[in-house]
Parts: structure tokens; C-alpha cells; sequence
């Protein structure tokens, strides 16, 4: 799949000509402007829809599962309605329900928290932020959205076949995943999966160079490096993990894939299936852990980081001062990038993974703890004795903070080799990823959706409508995944679809059905928001002034419903860094405003 | 608009730079599957496997074609475009001398008698062989649209940055090439 992308990008160099000539003046047609369209703010639409989409998708997984959690006796007459054989006798089955957990997080991984969160704020915010009419390429640009599309119509067709998505786990380990007669969900689905992230791959290399060289190349005159907001430096890190840790996921899948049809045997050797010695020998499964990981890891962190960019922005902005330590937070993110590739053998801690070599992956995953402080004490100073505006945007970004904190202590417990001997593969993991990485980052995703709505869309999300849902989100997130921590630590493991055979964990039986039902209560929100979402597109108020939120980057300087090429006029050249607020007794100085005389550059 | 591209004109050129970035990436690729064939290499019911002595030769071709593109960007520059067009034609014929040598080393392997079953370096070559010649085919196509608008083109400018990405592009898989070759021949054994 990769070929192509090189393909392109090669081929679309050699028509570069032409593409530097687009500002907009030409006529467009209804498929250029809002289906191939090549402006990146209309790619990044895309891209949120898409996710919207997908996260509706991947949402409803999830209740689909907490239902069977919750209420192992209880049978559901219209699941069978609704899935026919996989939900017979209204209870979810056991293939029904790997699948489920599986496309859950396949979903909300890659094709919401990646291409949703930073296909949507990259496009959006890069040639915006750092004074740019587009990306560097826009046609690859355009392109990286159609790969994506691409992956999600063959992802969404593997729930349609016969034998079911996949269902060995998002992590999809082999030896279970490469053998299609271990379970039905390693049969087709399996390949569809394969195939599914192969394109999504390409999208998402397609998507980072561009992002990569628009960074470094596309800079209005004055905007030095340091003067970038910090949400477009959280994107060029995420950017650059991406760009080297997804070939190495790549070369894992095509490896996978020759073992499925062709019969290699890279990661299968020595398996007996229903009393059947496989032919295959030689191989390693730990070797696909290595190469999963390897991108696995840096993956949380391309997650994570657009949402802290956007925070630290969003924060700034609604508390009317200064981001604390600027350089701090890039040191910081510099770190996080460096660390992220140095640490993904601690997923692999009980695998018979050398001790000693484990010792060194703890230390290196502790480490982790240190730029992550410095990024918290940031925020918190950041918002002290702020003169703090409670946009729902403002509260979605605090919510961010509380939420990385909580999930950031219990990943602690978790890099520590020993202490994970009792915790791994226990819901106590599921409680520490779904805080720190999905629900934080959710939250960033949703600070950036009300923060940069009125730009995107020349109206605003409904306020009221903003409150209910960030309420409802916040408290149910808790009252979700922080019980799942006491499971976790009484031994509850992950992946289980009922654990009534056991005593010890039968006392949580009534706290399965408290986070079932509150999994439905957030779920409902969710709906209230993609309501308020679809609606305020058309009927939202209108935004009438340039600058609603009183910020100083460029974004704010383009009309208030920009059109291709963003700028009507000239570009407008950045004097100063992004963060001058509550200065010299002004609330904000835009950066396009000229340092004056008496005035110290910061 | 001017303020931008007079600032630009001092650094390298964004499709370059983002070729450069791509090749990072494919890189990383490659270095996850020569990394997994080393950890393979030290376990158990490793196979190895003989190099076919016609990688020798298509070796060559590609090292040649590296050279007639590069004299070809050269004379683009100069504005010869008669000699220009006649080496690109001598690069595409050289890089389809490449993939048939390629492809004469896999049936060379196919009758000794290594097959896709099992794990060994034999397996790893034809993975690992294949995508590089899925990269040199994607490297082709380019050249091939670009041999057409030798002829062809119609606008007349003379930007050489399509032609100077496409051979950072080219010469970048031939070294991919070497590297591949050079690696198999000390680790493979």
C-alpha cells in the first residue's frame, strides 16, 4: 500500500507546478468545493464528520458490551431483533462480543482519535495558525482524507460479512489473529481489518508530511519557530511520531497478512488447533508484539498530544494570561516525543520479557512521568488566579487536566514491571488507558470542536446544550472508569464477557450494572452533542465578530467565514509571540501587532 | 502572497522537503522488517538461504540508472532538452532491466526450492525484496509521466524541482537497494 503513497507523492511533486496557484479566485463546482475539495479547511470538516461518525459507531460498541457486563442474566429480546444469530435469545454471544470490544478499539484508536482528532485540528489549525493560504500540498492533503475514506468503507463493510469483523483483540496478536480456523473472527474479518489500516496508514502518512513540511516551510514572515502557538507544535510532534512509528506497524501487517494467505509462518510456530498440529514452525509471536508496540506506543501519544496543544491554547486563551512556560511545554513535548519510542516493551512486561531488560523499559517508562508534571503544574499556573471565562471550551480543557492527572498516577502503577505482574490484562488497565488517553482525549477533541466551532462554521454550538454535555461527560467519565480501578486490583481481568463463575469477583456485580447504565446516560449525551453539532451548522447563532474569544493568533484574523486561501489581502506578518495576555494593561495584542517602543519583547 | 514567497525562496522547496520526510518513513519501514529479520535470524529453525548471483547484475542496473538520471537532471538544467529526454528514456529502460533481474533472482530462489512455507531468510528476502521493488515500480510510474511530459509538455517552465525530486527519490532507492543487498549478504548467511 505504501508504494502508492510514494507514488503519489512523487507524481504530484512532478505536477507541483500548479498547485501553488490556488487562492480561491476560480470558480468551483459543488464536488470541488465539498467532496475533492483541496482546501484544507474543508478537508478538516471532513475528517471531523467522518470521526463523528465513527465515534457514534464505536460508542454504541461499547454500550452494546456494557449491556452484557451489566446485565450477564438479563436477556434483551431486541438485540436479536437488531443482530439476529450474533445476539440469540437476546443475549450478546461470545463472538458477538469479542467483536465488539475489538472494533471498539480499533474504532476509536485509529479512526476517531487519530484521523478524528488530529486530521480534523492539523488541517484545520496549521496553515491557519502559522499564517498559511494552505498546506504545502494540498492534493496529497486531499488525498490523505479519500485513503482515509477508503479505510473506513472497508473497515465498516468487515461488520456486514457473514464471519464478523475481527475479533482477536485491537491489538490483534497473532497467533490467534492469523489463523482463520482458531475463530470466525480471524477469518475474513481479519483481512479486512489488515487491509482497512494499510490504507488508513497511507492516510495518516500522507497527512503528517504534509503537516511536517508545512510547519517548517509554509511560516508567515515573523513567525519564528518560537512565536508557534502550541497547538501547532503538539501537532508537528504528533506528526513526526507518526510519520515513524506507523511503517513499522505497517511492516508487522504485511508480514501478518503473507502468514494469513500465504502461508509463511513469521509469527506461528509449534500451534495445535482443535486437536490439529499446524505444518507451520519457526516463527515468533513476541516478534509481532515488538513491531505492534513499536507504533503502539508513540500511538498514545499521537492521540494525546493535539489534545494538550489545544489545551494549552484553549486554557491560555479563556484564563487571560500568558501560557506558563512556553518553553517549558515544548521541552516538555520534545520529551514525550523522544521517550515515546523508548518504551514500548512495557506492554510487554509478562511476555518472558529478559528482567533486566525490563528494568531499564520501567525506568524509561517512569521518566515519562517527569515532562507530563511539567505540563500539569504548567496548566494549573497557567489557570491560577486567572480571570477565568467558563466556555464550555474552557471546561472541557480543565476537564482535560483533571482527567490526565488521574490517569496519569495510575500509569505509575502500571510501569512498574512487578506491580504489573498482578495488574496486566485486569480492568484496572482499561480504567488507566480509558482516562488518560481516551477520555482526555476526548475531552481535547470536544475543547477544540467549541473553541474552533465559530471558525469552522461562521456560528456557534449552543451554550446551554455545551454545559449539559460537558456535566454529563465529566461526571460519567468518573463514575465510569473509576470503579473499574477496585476490579482491576481484586483481579477482575479484561476481555471477560462474564465473570459470574467466579466468587471473588462476584461482589461487583452491582457495580457492573452502576457503569452500565451510566455508560448509557453518556452515550444519550453524546447524541445531545452530535445534535447540537448538526443543528448549529445551520441554525447555531452567528459569530459577527472577527475575534469572538479575544486570542491573538492568526486564525482570528481571516474573515469570519474564510474562503479558499484564507486571507483576503496580504498575509498578515507576526510580530510577537501568541501568548501576550493581560499585558501592560491590555486584555490581549494580537501577534500581528507591532512590539511597540516601550514595550520588552517577550 | 509576495512576502511569502520571498521568504521561501531561501529555504528548500516544500514538495523536496516533504520527499525527504516520505523517505524517512520508508526508512523506518524497512527497519522494522530488517530488525524483525535479525531478532528471526538468532532463533531456532533458521533457514538460511544462497543470494542468487543475478542481484549482482541487477545491482548494477540500477547503480547505472542512478547515474543517467543524475545526468539527466544535469542536462535539464542546462536546458538540453534533446539529451535530457534521452536520458530519461535510458533510466526507465534501465529500471525495467532492474525489475526483470528481480524477478529472474526470485525464480532463481523458486527453484532452488524455497517456497513461502516457513520462516526463514528466504521468506524475509521475498517480502523484503518485493515491497523495495513495489517502491521502485511507484519510482517508474513517476518516471514514465515524466518521460511523456518530456515530449509532451506544454508549459514552458523550466523548474527543475520535479525532476531533482524524482531523482532524490530514485538514488534513494538504489542506496535502499545497496543497503538491502549488503544487509541479506552479511546477516543472511
Amino acid at each position: 500500500m505504501s508504494e502508492a503513497m510514494h507514488t503519489t507523492s512523487a507524481v504530484s511533486a512532478a505536477h507541483g507546478e500548479h498547485h501553488d496557484e490556488h487562492h480561491g479566485h476560480h470558480k468551483e463546482t459543488f464536488i470541488t468545493k465539498y467532496i475533492f475539495s483541496q482546501d484544507h479547511k474543508t478537508i478538516a470538516k471532513q475528517f471531523l464528520i467522518t470521526g463523528i461518525v465513527w465515534a457514534f459507531i464505536g460508542g454504541l460498541f461499547s454500550v452494546l458490551f456494557r449491556l452484557q457486563l451489566g446485565y450477564p442474566d438479563t436477556k434483551f429480546p431486541i438485540l436479536e431483533t437488531l443482530f439476529g444469530h450474533w445476539a440469540a435469545g437476546g443475549q450478546i454471544t461470545p463472538e458477538f462480543y469479542y467483536a465488539l470490544v475489538t472494533m471498539h478499539g480499533t474504532v476509536l484508536v485509529f479512526f476517531v482519535l487519530t484521523a478524528g482528532l488530529s486530521g480534523t485540528f492539523a488541517n484545520l489549525l496549521i496553515p491557519l495558525q502559522i499564517g498559511a493560504r494552505d498546506m504545502a500540498s494540498p492534493f496529497l492533503n486531499m488525498l490523505s482524507y479519500w485513503f482515509f475514506f477508503g479505510a473506513s468503507i472497508v473497515m465498516l463493510s468487515s461488520l456486514f460479512i457473514q464471519t464478523g469483523p475481527a475479533a482477536g483483540g485491537w491489538t490483534i496478536y497473532p497467533p490467534l489473529s492469523a489463523l482463520g480456523e482458531a475463530s470466525i473472527g480471524s477469518k475474513a474479518g481479519m483481512d479486512m481489518w489488515l487491509i482497512g489500516m494499510a490504507l488508513f496508514i497511507v492516510s495518516s502518512l500522507l497527512g503528517g508530511l504534509n503537516y511536517i513540511s508545512t510547519i517548517l516551510n509554509m511560516r508567515t514572515k515573523g513567525m519564528s519557530m518560537t512565536r508557534l502557538p502550541l497547538p501547532i507544535w503538539a501537532m508537528f510532534f504528533t506528526a513526526v511520531l507518526g510519520v515513524l512509528s506507523f511503517p513499522v506497524l505497517l511492516s508487522g501487517a504485511i508480514l501478518l497478512l503473507f502468514d494469513r494467505n500465504l502461508g509463511t509462518s513469521f509469527f506461528l510456530s509449534d500451534i495445535v488447533v482443535n486437536g490439529q498440529v499446524l505444518p507451520n514452525e519457526g516463527g515468533s509471536a513476541i516478534l509481532f508484539q515488538h513491531l505492534f508496540w513499536f507504533l503502539g506506543h508513540p500511538e498514545v501519544y499521537i492521540i494525546l498530544l493535539p489534545a494538550m496543544g489545544m489545551v494549552s491554547e484553549i486554557l491560555s486563551v479563556n484564563s487571560r494570561k500568558p501560557i506558563f512556560g512556553y518553553m517549558a511545554m515544548l521541552g516538555s513535548m520534545f520529551a514525550i516525543c523522544i521517550l515515546a519510542f523508548l518504551v514500548w516493551a512495557h506492554h510487554m512486561f509478562v511476555t518472558g520479557l529478559n528482567p533486566f531488560l525490563g528494568s531499564v523499559f520501567v525506568l524509561l517508562t517512569l521518566l515519562i512521568a517527569v515532562p507530563s508534571a511539567i505540563k500539569v503544574f504548567n496548566w494549573l499556573t497557567t489557570l491560577w488566579r486567572g480571570n477565568i471565562r467558563f466556555t464550555p471550551a474552557a471546561l472541557f480543557s480543565i476537564g482535560f487536566v483533571s482527567l490526565f492527572i488521574s490517569g496519569g498516577l495510575t500509569g505509575i502503577f502500571l510501569g512498574n514491571s512487578t506491580i504489573d505482574i498482578h495488574l496486566h490484562d485486569t480492568m484496572f488497565v482499561v480504567a488507566h488507558f480509558h482516562i488518560v488517553m481516551g477520555v482526555a482525549s476526548f475531552f481535547g477533541m470536544f475543547a477544540g470542536v467549541y473553541h474552533w466551532y465559530p471558525k469552522m462554521f461562521g456560528r456557534y454550538l449552543n451554550n446551554t446544550l455545551g454545559y449539559i454535555h460537558f456535566w454529563v461527560t465529566m461526571i460519567g467519565a468518573y463514575l465510569i472508569f473509576w470503579p473499574m480501578h477496585y476490579e482491576g486490583l481484586a483481579g477482575m481481568p479484561r476481555r471477560y464477557l462474564d465473570k459470574r463463575g467466579w466468587v471473588s469477583f462476584s461482589q461487583f456485580g452491582d457495580l457492573d450494572k452502576m457503569i452500565t447504565v451510566v455508560t448509557v446516560i453518556v452515550f444519550a449525551v453524546q447524541l445531545l452533542f452530535i445534535f447540537n453539532f448538526f443543528y448549529s451548522i445551520f441554525k447555531g447563532r452567528k459569530v459577527t465578530t472577527q475575534n469572538p474569544w479575544g486570542a491573538n493568533t492568526l486564525e482570528w484574523t481571516t474573515p469570519i467565514r474564510p474562503g479558499h486561501g484564507n486571507w483576503a489581502g496580504e498575509i498578515p506578518e507576526v510580530h510577537r509571540w501568541p501568548y501576550d495576555y493581560a499585558k501592560d494593561g491590555r486584555d490581549f495584542i494580537p501577534q500581528t501587532e507591532p512590539v511597540g517602543a516601550n514595550e520588552s519583547a517577550h | 502572497m509576495e512576502i511569502v514567497s520571498d521568504q521561501q525562496r531561501k529555504k528548500i522547496h516544500p514538495h523536496k522537503f516533504t520527499l525527504w520526510v516520505a523517505i524517512g518513513s520508508i526508512i523506518m519501514m524497512f527497519a522494522g522488517l530488517t530488525s524483525a529479520f535479525i531478532v528471526k535470524s538468532n532463533q531456532v529453525n533458521w533457514t538460511p538461504v544462497a543470494m542468487p548471483k543475478v542481484f549482482w547484475l541487477s545491482t548494477a542496473a540500477i547503480l547505472f540508472s542512478s547515474l543517467t538520471l543524475q545526468m539527466a537532471l544535469r542536462s535539464f538544467k542546462q536546458r538540453e532538452m534533446g539529451t535530457y529526454r534521452l536520458l530519461i528514456g535510458l533510466t526507465m529502460i534501465l529500471s525495467l532491466v532492474f525489475l526483470a533481474l528481480q524477478w529472474a533472482g526470485f525464480r532463481d530462489l523458486w527453484d532452488q526450492g524455497v517456497r513461502l512455507k516457513g520462516a526463514g531468510a528466504g521468506q524475509f528476502l521475498y517480502v523484503i525484496f518485493g515491497l523495495h521493488a513495489l517502491h521502485v515500480i511507484g519510482g517508474i510510474i513517476a518516471l514514465v509521466v515524466m518521460f511523456v511530459k518530456a515530449f509532451t509538455g506544454r508549459i514552458k517552465i523550466y523548474s527543475s524541482v520535479p525532476v531533482e525530486v524524482m531523482a532524490t527519490y530514485w538514488h534513494f532507492v538504489d542506496l535502499l537497494w545497496v543497503y538491502l543487498l549488503v544487509f541479506f549478504i552479511i546477516i543472511g548467511r
